[in-house]
Formats: structure tokens, C-alpha cells, sequence
């Protein structure tokens, strides 16, 4: 595409000015691509040459150590611990005895299992006397899975410390040759509050999220590559084991697997994911222009009783949502209060099918999401309006601008430009707004083309309340919520790093300051 | 800041001579009152009603009508003859806890994030960037699994929530860290030069300062647990003294019990509003600094 210069730029039209921008936007996308491939085939170049660099580092440190170095590669310490930095020393030598015990006593079973996932299910064997059949379980696939991925995080772990182990052999050497002393055990724990502050106080946090967040999506991760479901649950029915890329291949199949009227699993999962983007489109920018707008009003002079509006909207924030969202829906119920009282009225003659028409559901829960989204960014709003520099405004009055020349040409530029990373973290939120569709819908109406997907797919579903809903449904077919999870991953990945790349308050950092 | 200057008023002084422009500008703000007022309205409305069923004696399903027919407090007494005070308890216990816990989870990420350049920090940030954008209902199926094996499942649900609420609650930095990042760090440094540790600086100097984002801190991780419904029924599974008080409120409302406890609903519902409401309005000043301030650094 052709690219004009700020000059040229200038003389173009409205349309014309519009058009560029927007094919300036598609441009930039694959751009952003290209520049994520490339990113990673430097980050992966990079990584090979700091392993190198590392192996390298460690073969000198042998080569040129002495013989306390030399012995400290196989007992982890052991030149700490001879120079005379106990704590240290203990410290690595308890590691390493705890690292090789752990290995020997139940991390190696794990790890050979892990291949295999188990070889020996459930068996039911003949009880003579008490005349019954008894069901023996044996190896555990989940445990297998869960605790073959614990110990390759711990082997990780180990590495490193053994590398760290060699490192500080070759800087306490460093250290000796030039006559200073080493660090002693309790200048050690000094530095945990002081130099070292950041380690103690990242330590609890980053084991949670460790433990918690990241083994948790490894684990899930690995299960799209596996037929764990609710018949091969792992110990109590039958094992999973690795099943390659079926499942992905099942996800985004065009073929038609249902009876007739059905639809494929790529079908449903692109009806799923237009229905998703559009809501993120529509729930995000709605409340972000109301809201804005309804900020502006509360600031505008001369308008009394600020602060209750602004404390009647956000009582929406206050109440938890799984009442509030869930008494609307029920008052837009068929038997509901607001078609009682548009009947009672005499305005509708039947109840208006709020939740049971497709496009009726689709547009009731963008409107009902406002009443939700918009205090937020009026809080938002409010406090970014206060920073606007008012001679902005005042130059504009004195040449002649009215009120919606003002708004174009200040508010909204500089609402957007420092609002811009805020709104792209909105729009995937918003993808990923569990709550409102799951208590307003519940993804309802169904979509009966898609009875041949599983979970039971309705109009209103976006990817994580279908996702939800194959986890928790009959089959639960853990394996492809996993996949729909990894889609959703990519999904938003994928927009974020294109948006991050065009947005201009990335890209002129500087402009408003 | 001052009421004043948070209107902007210094922009229309010039206007006032023009009597013509007055009277258009009185004619937009009764506009906006009108516009305001009607939002206000739309606002409060399912929140009057609700407040109305759960005084309706005379059904317990749901009406077309909003204005019982008969009143009564027999919703909110029939309340305590259910499991309703106990899920309460449990919600309670989980929301104080998780508040105390976490808070001091996130502050103590995300002043190291801010303060500290250490190697890896922005590697770290940019991979609980991308940790993020994992749908987290994904890990539910594991969490729940490796609980039921440390026998925090069901009945026994509330240390294992408190659990899974605290654990992974570092990720939730942002607000904090951008927080952190507006007091000088002059302040700190000229501490260090006196002589002060790291850790000095942190309780001397940083805390005192920090009152705002502790209490935003406090009031978000207190109101969560209130509104957990996915987790906590996923955790609880069908167990009645397990559940919070999300998840039984929830239940009720399924298709075969709404018709004998929509009112109970209600009356339960304004008893968990009422609090967390009254807590949030108080603490308001402090909810909205740092949704701002949170927003603005993205």
C-alpha cells in the first residue's frame, strides 16, 4: 500500500483520510505477523546461543577451577561449604539431596510413566468368598500427568541450580585471587532484606502462581493432546493416553458428524467465534462512548448533585453481579416483571421473547451490559476528563468552536489515545465475560444446527461459556475444552499483538505530553 | 482534588456576558438533568424491585407485578431455616481471609515490580501477560481434583477456595504496581543513602504512603469471594454446607426450585448486597482512585 506523507496526508478528504487509516490498519496486520514470526526465530536463535554461551562457561569453570571447584560439579556446595560460606553450601547440598531423593523414590516412576500415561486400567477380578467382583485400580493417569509435569518443572529447576552451584565456584575463586573476603552466612541473610529484597518478597507470589497458574496450564495444555474425558477419567473408568492432534483435527473439521440438519465442529466453532468478536465489538464500545458521555454530563458545569449520579451508577459495581444479572434476566423472563407490565399496560399483546429469539437474546444482552459496563467507564472517564488541560478548550471557544467540534477535536483524541491500551484489554476481557452472557442467558437460545457439537452450543455462547459448558456436560470431554481453550489463547494473543503494534500510544509515546 | 477543578468550570467564563447563551445553556443542562434522571431511574429500578419481592408474602414465585400484595418478613425468616446462614458463615470466613491474604500477595508483587530492576523483571512481566490470556476456567478441572485429593472439596470446600483465591492472586499486579509507580523514587533513594535496607524503606516509607491502594486492595479482594459462583460450585459439588452463598442463591434459581424460592432469593439477595454495598459506598473514594489510576497506566 502506497504511505503518504504527513503533508500529502493533510490534502486528502474526509473520505479518502478515512479509507487510508483504515487500510493503513489491515496493512499494519500482517505486518504484526511478520513480525511476530520473526521475533520468535530470533528469540529462538538467541536462546541457542546463550546455551552455548552457558556450556562453554561451564566447561572453562571445570577446566580452570581447582580441585574444590572440580568436586563441586558432582556435590552440589561442596566448594561453598570449603571456603567457608556454610549457609550457602548446606543450602545447595540439601537441594541436591532432596532432588536426588525425590528422583529415586517416586519422580522416576512418574517420568518413565509419563510416555504412557499408565499401562494398566481398572481390573475387575473374581472374589471367591464373598462371591462379588472387585475392581482394582491401578495407575493413575491424572496423577501420572499431573506429577510427570511437576517433576520436569523440578528437573528444570535443579539445572539451574546446579548452574548457579558452578557459577558461584567460579566468582568465589574470582574473588579470593584478588584478596577480598567472601560473603559470610549472615551478610547473606542481610541482603535478603536489603540487596536481595526483591527475591524475599517474590518468593511466596511466584510459588502460587507457580503451583497454581502455571502447572494448572501446562497440565491443560498437554490434555488437548490426550482423550481425557468423563469415561477415561484416568484411574476410576478407564486411562487416557496421548492421542496426537485428533482432537484439534476434530475441533476445526468440516465434516459433517450429526444427523441431518447439523452442522460441522468448524462450523460451530466459527459461528461461536463471530458471535464472541461481535459481542466484544459491541459490549466494549458501547460502554466506552456511553460512558464517556454520561461522565461528561455529571462534569458539566453547572449540573448540581454530582456525586449521587455517581453513586447510583455504581451500584452496579457494589452488588455482586451474580444477583444483579440474575434478577434482570429473570425480569425479562417470558413470565417476567417487564412483560407483566408491558402487558398490564395493554402496549404488547403477547410477552416479547427477550430470551428465546436468537437476535432478541443477542441485542438484550449488549443493552443489558451497558447497565453493567458503563459505570466503569465513567469512573474511568471522569478521571481522565479532569486532566484535560483546560486552555485546550478555551483556544478552541476563542476560534469559533462549538460544543461537538470541541469533542472531536480534543476529548476524544485524548480520551483515546490514553485510553487505548485500557480499550484493548476491554475488548478481550470482554471476549473472555464469563459472567454476564452465563447469569443473563446462559447461552440460550439453543442453536439445534449445533446438537452435533458437544456441550449444548446456543446462540448467545461465546468460546468460554461453551467452553464451560463441555467441561461441566454430560461427556464432559475435557479434551476439547482444553482445545477451544488453546483456540481462545490464540485468538486473543493474536489481536492483542496486532492492536499493541498499531496503537498510537505506543507508537508516539510523546504526543500528549 | 477539589470539587471545583474536578468540573473543568474555568471553560466557560468568558460566556457569561451573552445572555442568549445562557439561556441556550440552562436549556441543555435541564437536558442532561432529564437524561440523568432517567438513567438514575433505569439504574435503580431492579434494585427497588428486588428489594420489594423480598418483602411479597403472598407467592413465593415469580409475578408481573413489582408492589406486593401482601408484606411480610416471612422470606427473610424462612431464610434461616435453610442452609442460607451457613453459606453465609462460609462466605464470610472466605472473604475476610482471602482480603488478608491477598493483599499482601499483590503488594508484595507489585512493589517489587515497580521498584526493583532486577534481571528478570520484564521477562516476568511479559509472561504473566501472556499466563493471562489463558482462559483461567480452564484450570478449574485440575484444581478441583488436586483439592478433592487434599481433602478440600465439598463439605470441607472453604480452606481450599481461600486456597486457590490467594494462590494465584499475584497476577492482579497491574492497579498496584501502577500505584507504586507514581511516588518519586527520590524518596527511596534518599533513604538508602541514610543508610536504610530495602526493607527499612518499604515499612518506613513506602507503607505510610500507600493507604489508598491497600484499602482498594482490601475492597476488591473482599468483595470477590461474594460473587464466585463458577469456582465455588465447582468446588462445593452439590454439597450444601460447602456452598457459598453465590452458589446456593444460584441454585434456587434453577428451573425446578424458582417457583418456591424466587422471594427467598430475593431476601437473600439483599442481604448480601446490603453489606458489601454499605462497605463499597464507604470506601468508594479509594475504588474509584484506583480503577482510575489503573485505567490511565494500562
Amino acid at each position: 500500500m502506497k504511505t503518504y506523507s504527513d503533508l500529502e496526508f493533510l490534502k486528502l478528504s474526509k473520505g479518502e483520510k478515512f479509507l487510508y487509516k483504515l487500510g493503513s490498519f489491515f496493512c499494519a496486520i500482517p505486518r504484526g505477523i511478520k513480525h511476530l514470526i520473526l521475533g520468535i526465530g530470533r528469540g529462538i536463535g538467541k536462546a541457542g546461543q546463550t546455551v552455548g554461551r552457558e556450556i562453554k562457561d561451564i566447561v572453562s569453570t571445570f577446566i580452570s577451577g581447582d580441585w574444590k571447584t572440580k568436586l563441586s560439579f558432582l556435590v552440589m556446595g561442596f566448594g561453598c561449604l570449603a571456603r567457608g560460606q556454610i549457609l550457602r553450601g548446606l543450602l545447595f547440598l540439601l537441594f541436591e539431596a532432596v532432588f536426588i531423593g525425590y528422583m529415586v523414590l517416586t519422580g522416576g516412576y512418574w517420568l518413565s510413566m509419563l510416555p504412557s500415561l499408565g499401562k494398566v486400567g481398572p481390573t475387575e477380578a473374581y472374589d471367591e468368598i464373598f462371591d462379588t467382583y472387585v475392581t482394582t485400580y491401578n495407575d493413575n493417569s491424572f496423577k501420572i500427568l499431573l506429577y510427570g509435569v511437576l517433576t520436569l518443572f523440578f528437573i528444570v529447576a535443579f539445572v539451574y541450580t546446579w548452574r548457579q552451584n558452578v557459577k558461584q565456584n567460579k566468582m568465589a575463586e574470582k574473588i579470593l585471587a584478588s584478596g577480598k573476603k567472601l560473603k559470610s552466612g549472615r551478610e547473606d541473610l542481610r541482603s535478603l532484606v536489603d540487596d536481595q529484597f526483591h527475591k524475599t518478597l517474590l518468593a511466596l507470589p511466584m510459588t502460587g502462581i507457580l503451583v497454581f497458574t502455571v502447572l494448572p496450564i501446562v497440565f491443560m495444555v498437554l490434555v488437548a493432546f490426550t482423550n481425557y474425558d468423563g469415561t477415561h477419567d484416568g484411574y476410576y473408568n478407564n486411562l487416557f493416553s496421548w492421542v496426537g492432534m485428533t482432537n484439534f483435527n476434530t475441533m476445526l473439521s468440516w465434516k459433517v458428524t450429526g444427523g441431518a440438519g447439523t452442522q460441522s465442529y468448524a462450523a460451530t466453532f466459527g459461528e461461536v467465534l463471530t458471535w464472541t468478536l461481535i459481542w466484544a465489538f459491541f459490549a466494549t464500545f458501547t460502554n466506552y462512548f456511553l460512558g464517556m458521555f454520561v461522565a461528561m454530563a455529571i462534569n458539566k458545569k453547572g449540573i448540581h448533585f454530582k456525586k449521587g449520579w455517581r453513586t447510583i451508577l455504581v451500584l452496579t459495581i457494589a452488588i455482586p453481579q451474580f444477583i444483579s444479572l440474575l434478577y434482570v434476566s429473570k425480569m425479562f423472563a417470558k413470565n417476567g416483571i417487564v412483560n407483566g407490565f408491558l402487558m398490564s399496560m395493554g402496549w404488547i399483546q403477547e410477552a416479547l421473547p427477550f430470551w428465546d429469539n436468537p437476535t432478541w437474546a443477542r441485542i438484550s444482552v449488549i443493552l443489558i451490559n451497558i447497565w453493567i459496563g458503563i459505570p466503569y467507564l465513567m469512573l474511568i472517564a471522569t478521571g481522565i476528563l479532569m486532566n484535560i488541560p483546560a486552555d485546550l478548550y478555551e483556544s478552541a471557544r476563542i476560534d469559533g468552536a462549538n460544543a461537538w467540534q470541541q469533542y472531536r477535536k480534543i476529548t476524544l483524541p485524548y480520551m483515546l489515545f490514553i485510553t487505548g491500551p485500557y480499550l484493548l484489554t476491554s475488548f478481550t476481557s470482554n471476549m473472555n465475560n464469563f459472567n454476564v452472557i452465563y447469569l443473563l442467558t446462559g447461552g440460550a437460545p439453543t442453536n439445534p444446527a449445533a446438537s452435533s457439537a458437544a456441550g449444548t452450543v446456543g446462540y448467545t455462547d461465546l468460546l468460554i461459556t461453551w467452553l464451560f459448558k463441555i467441561t461441566t456436560g454430560a461427556e464432559s470431554q475435557y479434551y476439547l475444552a482444553s482445545v477451544v481453550g488453546i483456540l481462545v489463547f490464540i485468538v486473543v494473543a493474536l489481536i492483542s499483538l496486532v492492536v499493541y503494534n498499531v496503537l498510537p500510544s505506543i507508537k508516539n509515546e510523546e504526543d500528549f505530553q | 482534588m477539589s470539587e471545583k477543578s474536578m468540573l473543568g468550570q474555568s471553560h466557560d467564563a468568558p460566556m457569561k456576558r451573552h445572555m442568549g447563551l445562557r439561556a441556550s445553556r440552562l436549556a441543555a443542562n435541564t437536558a442532561i438533568y432529564v437524561v440523568l434522571i432517567v438513567i438514575s431511574i433505569i439504574w435503580l429500578i431492579p434494585f427497588i424491585c428486588i428489594l420489594l419481592q423480598s418483602f411479597r408474602v403472598e407467592s413465593t414465585w415469580q409475578v408481573g407485578y413489582v408492589i406486593p400484595q401482601k408484606w411480610g418478613l416471612d422470606n427473610y425468616y424462612n431464610l434461616f431455616k435453610t442452609d442460607f446462614p451457613k453459606w453465609y458463615v462460609n462466605t464470610f470466613i472466605t472473604a475476610l481471609i482471602t482480603a488478608a491474604l491477598q493483599t499482601v500477595i499483590v503488594l508484595c508483587m507489585s512493589y517489587t515490580l515497580s521498584r526493583f530492576r532486577f534481571k528478570m523483571r520484564k521477562a516476568l512481566m511479559r509472561f504473566m501477560l501472556i499466563l493471562g490470556m489463558f482462559p483461567g476456567m480452564l484450570t478449574m478441572i485440575i484444581l478441583y481434583r488436586v483439592l478433592k485429593d487434599l481433602g478440600m472439596t465439598q463439605a470441607n470446600s472453604v480452606p481450599g477456595l481461600i486456597l486457590v483465591y490467594v494462590a494465584s492472586s499475584g497476577m492482579g499486579y497491574y492497579v498496584s504496581k501502577g500505584f507504586f509507580d507514581t511516588i518519586p523514587k527520590s524518596l527511596d533513594e534518599a533513604a538508602r543513602v541514610d543508610g536504610a535496607t530495602r526493607f527499612q524503606v518499604l515499612k518506613k516509607i513506602i507503607l505510610p504512603l500507600s493507604k489508598p491502594i491497600v484499602i482498594y486492595t482490601v475492597l476488591t479482594a473482599f468483595m470477590g469471594p461474594w460473587g464466585d459462583f463458577v469456582f465455588a460450585r465447582y468446588i462445593a459439588f452439590g454439597s450444601s454446607a460447602g456452598m457459598n452463598v453465590a452458589v446456593g442463591l444460584f441454585n434456587w434459581l434453577n428451573k425446578d426450585q424458582i417457583n418456591s424460592y424466587y422471594t427467598m432469593f430475593c431476601a437473600g439477595g439483599v442481604l448480601v448486597a446490603v453489606p458489601v454495598t454499605v462497605l463499597f459506598l464507604c470506601l468508594q473514594k479509594y475504588y474509584v482512585e484506583g480503577v482510575t489510576g489503573g485505567a490511565v497506566k494500562g
